[in-house]
């Protein structure tokens, strides 16, 4: 048996036996546009996931991790969709924050924060955009200051995912002036939990509300929380945003394929299978999932070989057109009933939020278009956008 | 799923001697100098003992310059026939490039086994074939035709798979006029010509052919996709409009960014279908038709935006946009359309159609 054979049995037999008592009920619970779902729950799951030592398996060895090789991070993935466990709730801390401190970090940062992230303790939220910055993210106004004790942050972070639930933000704010936009930022670790901090929730398209404006008044952090040198921040953050992209989407096409297979099942049932048509996009569908799976394994074979490549730009592009596209033949599969939503107050069915959650898709970790911009500059050489 | 040092080595000898050779003149040094058409034959049958995974190189390659050599009808179509069929006296002729063969297979636009109407009778002097092939792939006769002919028909048994010696009475071949001027067809007309049976499961012979010339030919889509997305990277560089080049347009590089995603993916799908060959995996049916299908339209595509950026000269005789927008358009058709394979797709994961589309209002 292959090592990554191994590793994924050794997770299956750990996940049959965990996924039972108190917790049989998760399954399927969570996910995006259904991240109330039984939140403390969710956390408590994770906690006993920590506790067996199966997150943040990728991580090395030395800050807590199991060193799993990117096959076995994907074989991790892959077991945990197939057992319909529930969504992860520190998955921010695992998969974006934990491999930027230990790229950028300090030892004392590693030493402080790392243990947090693996045992569940301390939830992150991720501070990037603001009202004037999305996609163009160096326009970031919020400000933070240096005093004898530490940092004074000051200004409005917005559509910060799962901040209510988190007791840490990573953040990008200026520091200082620099020639171009880029310089001048700084990568903060800030304390939600202080009066300097508000967050008011953010409804959205499906009722629910798993992002969040951040108001910062004078927040306070300590003066060693600053990742990288102050004013060197923007590579640290682009940094975090590759792990966005890449190794943290290799699993989702198994959550994908139990959707598609799930839809296919509607079909038969309600009869759009009958529908030559539908057929057709059915199959469509399918033919792009193994795309997904063969694009995410090239990628492997890439970073494997020291050089990712343009494919997680690719990836992203694909699989989010890919899924929005899913959401919409599951309106056509659901037919008229698709129109209703079932119980008050606004109850939607799982494919109704599919076809309006998977919309975000295509626009946070980089919008299709920013993704269009990347691959036409740095890989089709094209001439620059101008910018102001 | 990457490609090691020895298949980069492979790429570069095909692309440079494609370079220097051009159009049907490149046949005979790619079979002598680098032994393409012996590539996936078993070394004790002449070949090189190679698979799959040099075959997608190859066809790549090919696609790129549309090269018109009888590689796919040959070497992946006869040869594969032959060896599916495990008759392998005919492949070392096949294999060093002395003679090429044809698979006489589609009739009335259809690859599918079920489509074989061609009928074989055994009578005194062995068996006999009538019917008629469409599609045959460099089947035309004279210099450049194929001198193994391999027939499918279908007996009282089921369907089978017999070789025709190449000037066989009642045998006339007739070559199309195909709109992709880059992969000559022929119509081959059978009247009672003698033939020898060499594979009685021709259902199983021509599925497994079938799975692999899909998987070839994706490769060649993406080789050819590849090369209409270099060219027209490199004319909306130079070609300025406005006082600027037009591919400082964000309208034209989302187009192009657009293109690489599809070709990439492209890429993907071909490469999941050689490596399932390669391992023999069971699952080689469905990577084939989802590359075929996935390859045949990021090509069509692709070689229209081609011909959208190019504006003017996109759509001249000169230009080579039109030829690959019609290898685009031939190579769609070949082996089943993309919409075909993704009903065999839906086939399989869908299940059975029903009786009809209700829902349609
Ligand atoms: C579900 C969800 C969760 C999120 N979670 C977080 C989070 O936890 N933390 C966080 O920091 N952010 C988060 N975001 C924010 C996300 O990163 C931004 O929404 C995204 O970067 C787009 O920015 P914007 O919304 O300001 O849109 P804008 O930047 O205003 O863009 C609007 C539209 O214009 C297009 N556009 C913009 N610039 C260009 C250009 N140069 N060329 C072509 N088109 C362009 C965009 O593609 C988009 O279609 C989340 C977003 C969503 C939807």
């Amino acid at each position: 048996m292959s090592s990554t054979e191994k590793f994924r049995s050794e997770f299956r037999t750990w996940l049959r036996s965990g996924l039972t008592g108190e917790f049989a009920a998760l399954k399927g619970r969570g996910g995006p546009g259904r991240e109330h779902e039984a939140f403390a729950e969710r956390l408590a799951w994770e906690r006993h996931m920590a506790a067996a030592g199966w997150t943040c398996v990728g991580w090395p060895r030395e800050f807590g991790g199991r060193g799993a090789t990117l096959e076995e991070q994907v074989a991790f993935h892959e077991e945990y969709a197939l057992a319909d466990a529930p969504a992860r709730v520190g998955h921010i801390g695992e998969q974006l924050l934990g491999p930027t401190l230990i790229a950028f970090g300090t030892d004392a940062q590693r030493a402080r924060f790392l243990p947090g992230i693996r045992s569940v303790d301390e939830l992150w939220c991720q501070g990037y955009s603001e009202p004037d910055a999305g996609s163009d993210l160096a326009n970031v106004r919020t400000r933070a200051e240096r005093d004898a004790d530490g940092w004074s942050v000051t200004g409005q972070k917005i559509w910060t995912s799962l901040a209510h639930e988190s007791q840490w933000c990573f953040l990008v704010a200026r520091t200082g002036q620099g020639k171009r936009r880029h310089e001048g930022l700084s990568y903060l670790l800030v304390p939600m939990d202080q009066p300097g901090v508000e967050v008011r929730p953010i409804a959205q398209l499906t009722g629910t509300s798993e992002f969040n404006e951040v108001f910062f008044d004078a927040a306070r952090t300590g003066a060693d929380n600053v990742v990288g040198e102050p004013g060197d921040g923007w590579k640290v953050a682009m940094a975090t945003l590759g792990f966005e992209r890449g190794v943290s989407t290799l699993g989702q096409q198994v959550g994908f394929r139990r959707e598609l297979e799930a839809l296919i099942g509607l079909a038969r049932r309600n009869g759009a299978a009958d529908d030559p048509l539908l057929r057709d996009r059915l199959a469509r569908a399918w033919t792009g999932l193994e795309i997904i799976r063969f694009n995410a394994l090239r990628m492997l074979d890439g970073a494997a070989a020291g050089a990712p490549g343009p494919e997680a730009s690719i990836g992203k592009i694909y699989w989010a057109t890919w899924h929005r596209e899913l959401g919409e033949v599951a309106m056509d599969v659901c037919g008229a009933d698709g129109m209703l939503a079932d119980g008050a107050p606004y109850d939607l069915d799982d494919w109704q939020r599919l076809f309006l959650f998977s919309r975000a898709d295509t626009i946070y970790a980089g919008s299709n278009e920013i993704q269009r911009n990347i691959i036409a500059e740095r890989v089709l050489g094209l001439p620059k956008e101008a910018r102001a | 799923m990457r490609f090691g040092e020895e298949h980069q080595e492979l790429r570069t000898a095909v692309r440079s001697l494609l370079a220097r050779h051009e159009g049907a003149a490149a046949w005979g040094p790619l079979t002598q100098q680098i032994g393409v058409a012996g590539l996936a034959v078993p070394e004790e049958y002449g070949g090189a003992g190679c698979g799959p995974v040099e075959v997608h190189v190859v066809m790549e390659e090919l696609g790129r310059t549309l090269a018109p050599v009888p590689y796919l009808g040959s070497a992946v179509l006869a040869t594969q026939a032959l060896l599916a069929a495990g008759d392998t006296g005919l492949l070392p002729a096949l294999a060093d490039g002395s003679t090429t063969g044809a698979l006489a297979w589609a009739e009335n636009g259809s690859w599918r086994p079920e489509a074989v109407r061609a009928r074989a009778v055994r009578g005194a002097g062995g068996w006999r074939i009538t019917g008629v092939k469409d599609h045959v792939l460099d089947g035309a006769g004279g210099s450049g035709g194929a001198g193994v002919l391999l027939v499918a028909a279908r007996t009282e048994a089921g369907l089978a798979l017999f070789h025709v010696p190449s000037g066989a009475d009642g045998v006339s071949r007739e070559a199309h006029t195909t709109m992709d001027l880059t992969r000559p067809q022929a119509r081959l007309t059978f009247a009672g010509a003698e033939a020898r049976a060499v594979g009685a499961d021709g259902d199983r012979i021509l599925a497994h052919v079938r799975d692999l010339a899909c998987t070839a030919l994706a490769a060649e889509q993406v080789g050819a996709a590849e090369r209409c997305l270099e060219l027209t990277v490199a004319h909306v560089r130079d070609r300025v409009q406005f006082g600027r080049s037009i591919g400082s347009f964000q309208a034209v590089k989302h187009r192009l960014a657009d293109a690489f995603v599809r070709v990439e993916s492209a890429r993907s799908a071909a490469l999941g279908a050689s490596w399932a060959a390669a391992v023999g995996s069971p699952d080689l049916s469905r990577y084939a038709a989802v590359a075929k299908s996935a390859c045949s339209e990021a090509f069509s595509a692709v070689a229209g935006d081609m011909i959208q950026l190019h504006g003017g000269i996109g759509i001249t005789w000169e230009h080579d946009a039109h030829r690959y927008f019609k290898r685009a358009h031939g190579s769609s058709q070949l082996f089943g359309s993309p919409a075909g394979h993704r009903d065999r797709i839906a086939g399989a994961v869908v299940g059975p159609r029903g009786p009809g589309a209700e829902r349609l209002a």
